[in-house]
């Protein structure tokens, strides 16, 4: 994989001088955090109306280090912009869906920077970061939800379509065993790969390089035409309870490449996690307007696990 | 006598624990304590017989804001007042822990402050320093809660404990949430089984005393085991049911109480002799039980020891008890810990700090 490797680190400099951002005095500091995913995120960006500036961005692949990584990854990216947490102006923060345990230590690390520092905290589904970066057309965005599950929801051109969901992949099959996949479908997949040379991937920056990173969809790349055709029914696939809505060119997530067998749709490469840049754009608005502050609710989806104590077994045989 | 600095140079700190069911937060300066906010997810877990890890850590999530808000205007104080923060890093639950230390370090990394990621069962010896002063040391140290119940040599609380022994199955805690559940008592069972025992005969029935044997002592000496007093609690019990008779509650948690009260007051004296420590801290939830301090009372005072055990509120899990031991850490000069430092489920007693 080429912008991320398990247990390390990866810091990005913050690219002065693109846009009309005008510097530290020129837009509002916000830092983003994100754990919903294996990917533990850490942005600041600077907000300002004309645009969003990604000053630098930490992120770690590692599912089972969110409690350790992700306020390192915050110290970090504060020092790579030359701020103090003094500086930062607003919280951003992915709601989930996501595993429950690393998806709190993100939502219970931003509450409490945004009580330290008397500043609001603002949510943002962390589907929503991966549709927004996904292009455009309708494509369905699963991350994966452990047990076999995937945690998805429906995006066109960025726009959320369906409520966020958690459930097996072969339940948004239809229920008459017909799978969208075909051979050109696959080769299509192949082709939307080139969207990782796009605006959307780490390794060009998360603002689109033209300089537009502020505008919805601006930073997601361009999937070459023929992709977004997806083709009538030529694999066949288990049946299942029918819930993805038709017309769904194309998935996206680290759910759907790992049940790309199962969803039978072509699945971009890119990106794989919600990236910082969505966070920071969807939240953009209510930055700029200085919404007040959100409780930051995890989306959960799922009800814990607790069985009801049955009858006492009697202790005499 | 050690002496007494002026209250404004000892150090202000916060202390966080969530490794079970409990959110609490605390302050103290020094050894007096300024706040002990405690929120608890006990009453979402009663139907359940038990606590649910995945319902306290999301009771966690909700609970630390405010509790932080509340320990804070109960001190009078500021975060950027505050010296040091410390956390529960472990042992507990491994969710719950973590929910603890995000929010540690988010409020460390927000404050600028050092943050110590220290052991659940070392504060739990810690807060008695913010109700008896300086713990002498050494000391043997005995915590028994609804998740622990083990005894420690303490020689430098800073440095590290000593475990001498600990259960070998059910914590005593959870053998009083079992009876009580079999005797139709609420959860938690602690509170009342002592309150039915107190009118009942607690000579009324002869329960065991697990690992008392003179062949268990021998690899054993310091160890504990409820789980065969607790099958033999549900045989009387269901004995007395098949055959038709009332069961007599009071007389069941009395004898119950007194078998558990027993076994561990007679190896933490007989630990205090053997290793000629004259302190004994009773801590944890269980600590809270009134035969436990009375009988521990009783036998330490046969034997020269000084007992040491902090008010109910104290012994349950809090926040204050994790400010106690962070404050004792920032005033030995124990170095901080990383920002990442981790959430350990299964932290060892060596532990005290990561
Ligand atoms: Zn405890």
């Amino acid at each position: 994989m080429f912008w991320f490797r398990p247990s390390e680190f990866w810091f990005r400099p913050g690219e002065r001088g693109l846009g009309v951002w005008r510097g530290l005095g020129g837009g509002v500091l916000i830092v983003v955090v994100d754990s919903a995913t294996p990917a533990i995120t850490a942005a600041l960006a600077s907000v300002s109306d004309a645009g969003i500036e990604m000053l630098a961005e930490a992120v770690t692949v590692d599912g089972r280090a969110h409690g350790e990584l992700l306020a390192p990854a915050i110290a970090s990216v504060l020092a790579e912009g030359g701020a103090g947490p003094r500086d930062l102006d607003a919280v951003v923060a992915g709601l989930g869906p996501g595993p429950f345990t690393g998806l709190r230590v993100g939502l219970v690390t931003a509450a409490a920077l945004a009580d330290t520092l008397n500043i609001p905290a603002y949510g943002v589904c962390t589907l929503d970061a991966l549709g927004w970066a996904a292009g455009p057309g309708r494509i369905l965005v699963a991350t994966d939800a452990r047990r076999k599950e995937i945690y998805w929801a429906v995006y066109e051109d960025g726009v959320r379509l369906t409520e966020p969901a958690v459930g097996k992949p072969a339940d948004l099959l239809p229920p008459n065993g017909v799978g969208p996949l075909s051979d050109d479908a696959s080769r299509s997949a192949k082709g939307a790969g080139s969207f990782r040379d796009g605006a959307g991937s780490f390794g060009d920056g998360a603002g689109s390089p033209s300089g537009g990173a502020g505008s919805f969809g601006g930073g997601a790349g361009v999937v070459p035409g023929d992709a977004g055709v997806v083709p009538g029914g030529a694999g066949v696939v288990p049946g299942g309870a029918g819930l993805l809505p038709g017309g769904v060119r194309a998935a996206v997530g680290d759910g759907a490449l790992r049940y790309a067998d199962v969803l039978g749709l072509p699945v971009l490469d890119e990106p794989r996690y919600p990236p910082a840049s969505g966070f920071a754009a969807l939240a953009a608005d209510r930055v700029r307007t200085g919404m007040p502050t959100e409780p930051l609710t995890p989306l959960y989806l799922r009800r814990p696990d607790a069985v009801l104590p049955g009858a006492r077994k009697p202790a005499l045989r | 006598m050690t002496e007494q600095r002026a209250s404004g140079d000892e150090p202000l700190v916060l202390g966080i624990e969530t490794s079970c069911d409990e959110t609490g937060i605390g302050i103290v300066r020094g050894r007096t304590l300024l706040a002990d906010a405690v929120a608890s997810s006990v009453d979402e877990h009663a139907r359940f017989g038990g606590v649910v890890p995945e319902v306290a850590s999301r009771a966690h999530l909700e609970a630390i804001v405010p509790t932080m808000r509340r320990a804070l205007a109960d001190a009078g104080v500021a975060l950027s007042d505050v010296d040091a923060i410390a956390v529960t890093a472990g042992p507990g639950l491994a969710g719950a822990l973590l929910v603890g230390v995000a929010a540690a370090k988010g409020y460390a990394l927000a404050a600028e402050k050092p943050i110590y990621g220290v052991n659940h069962l070392a504060a739990h010896v810690a807060v008695d320093t913010l109700e008896h002063g300086a713990l002498p040391e050494p000391a043997i140290a005995l915590l028994v809660s609804g998740g622990h119940s083990s005894l420690l040599l303490i020689e430098d609380l800073a440095r590290g404990v000593t475990p001498l022994g600990s259960t070998i199955d059910d914590a005593a805690g959870e053998a009083f949430d079992k009876v009580a559940r079999l005797l139709g008592l609420p959860f938690p069972g602690g509170p009342p089984v002592d309150r039915a025992a107190r009118s009942g005969d607690s000579s009324a029935i002869p329960f065991p005393r697990g690992l008392t044997a003179a062949r268990d002592l021998a690899a054993h000496r310091y160890d504990f085991s409820f789980s065969g007093l607790k099958t033999a609690v549900a045989r009387w019990v269901e004995a007395r049911q098949r055959a038709g008779e009332p069961v007599p509650v009071d007389d069941v948690a009395a004898s119950f109480q007194e078998a558990v009260c027993d076994v561990l007051t007679a190896k933490a004296v007989d630990a205090c002799r053997a290793h000629g420590v004259g302190t004994l801290v009773i801590g944890g939830g269980v600590a809270a039980n009134s035969r436990i301090r009375s009988l521990a009372e009783e036998r330490c005072a046969r034997h020269g020891i000084v007992l040491r055990v902090p008010r109910p509120k104290l012994c349950t899990d809090n926040g204050a008890m994790v400010a106690a031991l962070g404050s004792h850490l920032v005033a030995a000069g124990v170095t901080p810990s990383r920002l990442d430092l981790p959430a350990d489920s299964a932290m060892p007693l060596t532990t005290v700090n990561v």
